[in-house]
């Protein structure tokens, strides 16, 4: 009961509970990743079942209109898809793809880190050089390269197959240069101090020192960027997906659900893109609110850029 | 200050040279310009004396030396699609993606400042709490989806505005403008509001953070216990080094923004390169996505390196540090 005692009286903890927006966001995030993984649960419809679509019931207006109907809260898509089951369902898969690619990310950004920081020199000048020409183009921009690039190298029926782990891979690589810099920024900190020197002394190998004695003082910086890397995440998937170069149809995400929903906007039909939209907005919101927060908690020397 | 800016010239240079090289490697690779030449009705043999003849069949090294040759010379090949030289589709559809960038810019410039230094010298204010409140507001809203909300209020249900093309577009020389016309203005303003949308917020955020650190150094104390008049304090003595940071920032932001018209254009059928890039995309056009990629690396390492020159003009630090 130990760790218990501990969080109780974390500081942390204590700080959590004397924000309410804090408080607000998680609740909100809690019961957003909630639903979308009891999708299967809790949706009345399941989207990915072709037989239980009706393509007569297609772009059918929310329940409180003129023409809607209390079997689908939020009216239904094009395809006649009920838009909550289709929404709840398409959260599911932007959640994990954005969990996934920051994962990705974490492990590019932090190993390169660990060794521009540690070993210095050479490495360490063209590793972070890299790192600065990549974030000069901007993370959006790279990550619509990749996937276009992607896209043409193992042509669209082979791309679509594999949507999530071609996304994760694109988000990963896109994306790394904040982890790099902001591990090496703390690994040249941690270097100097005593504990290393002294494991250096003992003749641990640099590959221990790195990863069993550094690493796990860089976490703090790493989990403030995690945060807000996982709205970025959320949000290059959604527009990745709107640009045709993200999920299919038939495996929506929210950024896919918002383009399906572009083209009927002019007959009026501001459902099938509101609802999707709301929600990644929603969802990107919180999470950032949160990474705010526990920025200023934390307050881990953060690399400026 | 001449070692200086002589490094980050050949700094860019070097990384236009990795840009290539990694241009030519995704055309080697993906693309076939046997291909985009005679099309798919031509025997195997045919083919190959024509590999032959091209010199698709020589070391990679040799081909990269060749096309690097040529892509010096402004050739980097024809496109499959429009059956015209890459590089001339390019600078076709340039104005159109440039008006939209500057139309933007305008936009930025002239709400951020003036808004983050409000908030930066009122911070406990209602209206500036609010202007936080909204900045994280809009940073967390994809750039298409206000796009599309845009449309759907103005186009589709008000019907004041235009929601795709650029309109009526006054000619000068190659230049097709939207900016001199009152019908092309009008399909400017979406567009440009959507564009704007996204870094808006950023700006504000960053003009503010900064000025609240600048208002806090010694030497505006200094000012005002000279008794200067406030105003004087605020926008002439604190606003100047609010803005070096600003000039580095808003450099980078030039690729932010480039992505971002992709996105855009996408929404607004807006005849400029981002649509011009997703369209070689779906259409499988390896030359111009490679065009496309070497000019907008162009556009980048330029306005990267003038911006890091200019920033080493108007900061001391830099530039000594800059030229050891």
């Amino acid at each position: 009961m130990d760790w218990w005692r501990r969080f109780r009286q974390s500081f942390l903890l204590y700080s959590f509970l004397r924000d309410s927006v804090a408080i607000a966001c998680s609740l909100i995030l809690i019961v957003l990743v909630l639903v979308s993984f009891l999708a299967p649960l809790i949706a009345p419809h399941n989207p990915y079942d072709s037989s239980s679509i009706d393509i007569l019931n297609a772009e059918m207006p929310p329940m409180w209109m003129d023409g809607g109907s209390p079997e689908f809260i939020l009216g239904t898509d094009s395809q006649g898809r009920d838009m909550l089951s289709t929404l709840l369902y398409g959260m599911r898969v932007s959640i994990i793809i954005g969990c996934l690619a920051v994962l990705m990310q974490a492990f590019i950004g932090v190993v390169i880190g660990l060794i521009s920081g540690y070993l210095g020199g050479r490495i360490d000048s063209f590793l972070m050089r890299m790192a600065d020409v990549q974030l000069s183009f901007s993370t959006m921009m790279v990550a619509i390269f990749l996937g276009a690039i992607f896209q043409e190298a193992f042509g669209v029926g082979l791309y679509e197959q594999f949507a999530v782990p071609m996304l994760v891979i694109i988000i990963g690589l896109a994306e790394w240069p904040q982890y790099a810099r902001t591990v090496r920024a703390s690994v040249l900190a941690e270097k100097k101090k005593e504990y290393v020197e002294a494991a250096r002394v003992i003749g641990l190998r640099a590959q221990r020192i790195m990863g069993r004695h550094i690493l796990p003082n860089t976490v703090s910086p790493v989990l403030v960027i995690s945060t807000v890397q996982v709205a970025n995440a959320i949000m290059s998937e959604a527009a990745l997906s709107f640009l045709g170069l993200g999920m299919p149809v038939t495996r929506p995400s929210l950024g896919s659900l918002i383009n399906s929903g572009f083209e009927y906007i002019f007959s009026g039909s501001w459902w099938i893109t509101l609802f999707p939209g709301i929600f990644l907005v929603l969802l990107i919101l919180v999470i950032n609110l949160l990474g705010d927060w526990l920025r200023d908690v934390l307050n881990p020397k953060l690399y400026k850029g | 200050m001449f070692a200086f800016t002589v490094r980050r010239i050949i700094q860019g240079v070097f990384v236009m040279l990795v840009i290539s090289f990694l241009c030519f490697t995704i055309q080697h690779q993906i693309g076939d310009p046997v291909r985009d030449i005679v099309g798919i009705s031509v025997s195997a043999d045919e083919r190959e004396a024509l590999r032959d003849k091209m010199g698709l069949n020589d070391p990679f090294f040799t081909q990269y030396v060749r096309f690097l040759g040529k892509a010096v010379q402004g050739d980097v090949g024809m496109s499959f699609f429009f059956k015209r030289p890459a590089l001339q589709v390019i600078l076709s559809k340039a104005p159109a993606t440039l008006e939209l960038v500057f139309v933007s810019s305008l936009i930025i410039i002239f709400l951020s400042v003036p808004l983050g230094i409000y908030c930066a010298i009122n911070p406990r204010s209602i209206l500036s709490r609010i202007i936080m409140g909204l900045s994280i507001v809009g940073v967390s809203i994809p750039v298409f989806l206000t796009a599309i909300m845009l449309i759907y209020i103005f186009s589709v249900e008000l019907r004041w505005l235009p929601s795709f093309g650029r309109g009526q577009l006054v000619y000068i020389g190659g230049w097709g403008s939207g900016l001199l016309s009152l019908n092309g203005l009008k399909h400017l303003i979406l567009p440009s509001i959507a564009l704007s949308s996204i870094m808006l917020p950023l700006f504000i955020r960053l003009i503010r953070s900064q000025m609240m650190e600048v208002l806090e150094t010694d030497y505006i104390k200094f000012a005002w216990a000279k008794g200067l008049h406030k105003k004087r304090i605020w926008y002439v003595h604190a606003f100047k080094n609010t803005l070096l940071p600003v000039i580095t920032v808003g450099g980078v932001q030039i690729g932010t923004m480039i992505a971002f018209t992709i996105l855009t254009e996408t929404v607004f059928q807006w005849q400029g390169l981002g649509f011009l890039f997703i369209e070689a995309v779906e259409r499988a056009d390896t030359t111009l996505l490679v065009a496309y990629l070497m000019v907008v690396g162009i556009i980048f390492v330029v306005v990267n390196t003038i911006v890091d020159i200019i920033y080493g003009l108007v900061n001391p630090m830099v530039r000594i540090q800059g030229s050891q």
